[in-house]
């Protein structure tokens, strides 16, 4: 059985647990084995059916006090304790921060390997093509363990419902915590911005260093108001304190996947291309017309982003 | 209080990361190299916290004898101690590091006493395997909690703030603890003048330890396929704003 390790908060499911069900659909099928849910303090009948919904034939769930919030310690210590309890062939999680967090956890509690960020995987022998700096570059690796704990790509697949869902049974899972991993457990929560962000965002509009100046912003956040998105922006942006390194698009900063990514003033090295290579649509606006951005893109305008921006608003005023 | 603050040197990449003829390692003849992104903002912080609560910076790192260039970096923006666990430079495997390090981390608080705070970078810019520091915080009893942006001390305790999509979790451990940080939790300095003759003066301790190797073996790397696109130019400047709202029509989002 393939053990995917479902990532939830507060009742809601990201895309990078939606993302692990697929990739772990396919996994299975080529494992010829079942695909089971870890739910991890979680009962929630919601998140049931969307597990099922993605291909798991059962759920696993598992209650307990310590587990009332989020907690990488107490997670990993579950996913070991599943490990040896429920016997899985391989455990899977989304490549996120959690999923990444979580399994490293159970795998250094265990003292058995974790390959992070897995494209490609051939269960017959276990060799794997993994992502090395952020995906520019590729890795093969063979990987040999009784139970391999993997994660998926962060966007290496596009999360998609089973073509025949199922209505997984659910096995309460017992396990027996101490208290004291509650030591790493969620305190608290600072919300700084609701709705929608700039990993969910359906459009992006993002500056570089050639927008200039932190005021120089305005146009672009004008932009991505009226397309109801979000603005990101480089990593010379952020060295440069003109916009917080919250939105950051690059390895070091955030992973986007918008239907289109508006990239301004932005030439494209390599540490920022893999924070939107998961965009489905990329716009360049550059003045250089051999600038990697505009290589890479799918539509390009060439000039100067201090115009063409406050046009492109100025336009979609007056078709409204 | 004492922290150790745990770097990797890496390849300072630019537009593209070329392999070498054999597909073991990254050519690194056009390259300069540099500390991965994540832990030169550890050291910052590092710096910072014995600054604001006085106390020492030990920078450690697993490599080859050039990774002493990065621990003399992290002399130069404030670090007082660098201790290299050296290797032949071929790259060891997440388990085999985190062995390493552990081991190495065990040796200096024996000798020196034990760190209230160990700093890791969430993950390396190179191989990324998202664990080591996860390892040794484990293997040495200490809670750790990743992806963190903030830091506050507190008496004891350690408060933690860690990116989320929507603002931040906070997170509270008593030392000694250890955290994995991400870019984005300081700026880092530059070196001074002053900063320069003390990492001139640096003494690199070399504190070799034994690891066997484990489950995870590179074979092969290789570059992804190239992104071609065929380009369709909108247009020039300004006047590209119909055909760019064409597009955005196009694709509904509007």
């Amino acid at each position: 059985m393939l053990l995917v390790i479902l990532e939830h908060d507060r009742g809601a499911m990201p895309e990078a647990a939606r993302e692990a069900l697929t990739f772990g659909r396919t996994l299975a099928e080529r494992m010829g084995v079942p695909m089971h849910a870890a739910l991890i303090g979680s009962e929630d009948a919601a998140l049931v059916a969307e597990a099922g919904g993605h291909g798991a034939t059962r759920v696993h769930t598992v209650v307990h006090p310590v587990l009332e919030d989020f907690g990488p310690e107490a997670w990993g210590e579950v996913i070991a304790a599943m490990v040896g309890g429920l016997e899985p062939d391989a455990v899977l999680a989304g490549g996120s921060d959690r999923g990444n967090e979580v399994l490293a956890q159970a795998a250094a509690r265990l003292d058995i390997p974790f390959v992070a960020n897995c494209l490609d995987i051939d269960p017959a022998d276990w060799s794997i093509t993994r992502i090395q700096w952020g995906g520019s570059l590729l890795e093969d690796v063979t990987v040999s363990a009784e139970v391999p704990l993997l994660t998926c790509g962060l966007h290496a697949v596009a999360a998609e419902a089973a073509q025949s869902p199922t209505e997984p049974a659910v096995d309460v899972f017992e396990v027996d915590l101490d208290p004291a991993l509650s030591r790493t457990v969620v305190r608290d929560r600072v919300v700084l911005s609701a709705g929608v962000t700039l990993s969910t965002a359906p459009v992006v509009v993002g500056g570089g260093r050639g927008v200039g100046s932190a005021e120089s912003f305005a146009p672009l956040e004008e932009l991505a108001g009226l397309l109801g998105g979000k603005v990101g922006c480089s990593r010379a942006v952020t060295n440069n304190g003109w916009r917080p390194h919250a939105d950051q698009v690059g390895q070091t900063g955030t992973r986007i996947a918008p239907e289109i990514y508006i990239a301004s003033g932005i030439s494209g090295a390599i540490q920022h291309w893999v924070g939107a290579m998961g965009s489905k649509h990329i716009l360049a606006i550059n003045l250089d017309p051999e600038a990697n951005i505009v290589q890479k893109a799918d539509w390009a305008v060439i000039g100067d982003l201090h115009e063409v921006i406050p046009a492109i608003a100025a336009e979609i005023r007056s078709r409204r | 209080m004492r922290i150790c603050c745990c770097v990797k040197r890496v390849p300072a990449p630019g537009a593209r990361i070329n392999v070498t003829a054999d597909g073991q390692a990254v050519d690194v003849a056009h390259l300069g190299f540099t500390t991965s992104p994540h832990e030169e903002c550890g050291v910052e912080e590092a710096v910072q916290l014995t600054e604001e609560h006085g106390g020492e910076v030990t920078v450690l790192t697993l490599g080859p004898p050039e990774a002493a260039e990065q621990l003399r970096y992290a002399a130069s923006v404030g670090a007082h101690h660098g201790v290299l666990v050296p290797t032949d430079g071929s790259p060891w495997d997440p388990q085999r590091t985190a062995v390493a390090l552990t081991s190495a981390i065990r040796n200096l608080e024996e000798s020196d006493g034990p760190f209230d705070l160990l700093i890791f970078g969430n993950e390396s810019a190179d191989s990324g395997g998202f664990q080591v520091g996860i390892r040794v915080a484990v293997a040495l009893g200490r809670p750790i909690v990743g992806g963190i942006k903030g830091i506050e001390i507190d008496g004891s305790t350690v408060r933690a703030r860690r990116q989320t999509d929507a603002g931040f979790e906070v997170y509270e451990m008593s030392m000694p603890a250890a955290v994995g940080v991400k870019e984005g939790i300081n700026l880092p300095r530059y070196p001074t003048m002053r900063g320069r003759l003390a990492s001139k003066r640096l003494e690199v301790a070399e504190l070799p330890a034994e690891a066997p190797p484990g489950g995870q073996s590179m074979r092969l790397l290789h570059r992804p396929p190239d992104v071609t696109s065929e380009t369709v130019i909108l247009g020039e400047g300004a006047g590209a704003a119909p055909a760019v709202v064409d597009v955005l029509a196009d694709l509904g989002v509007l």
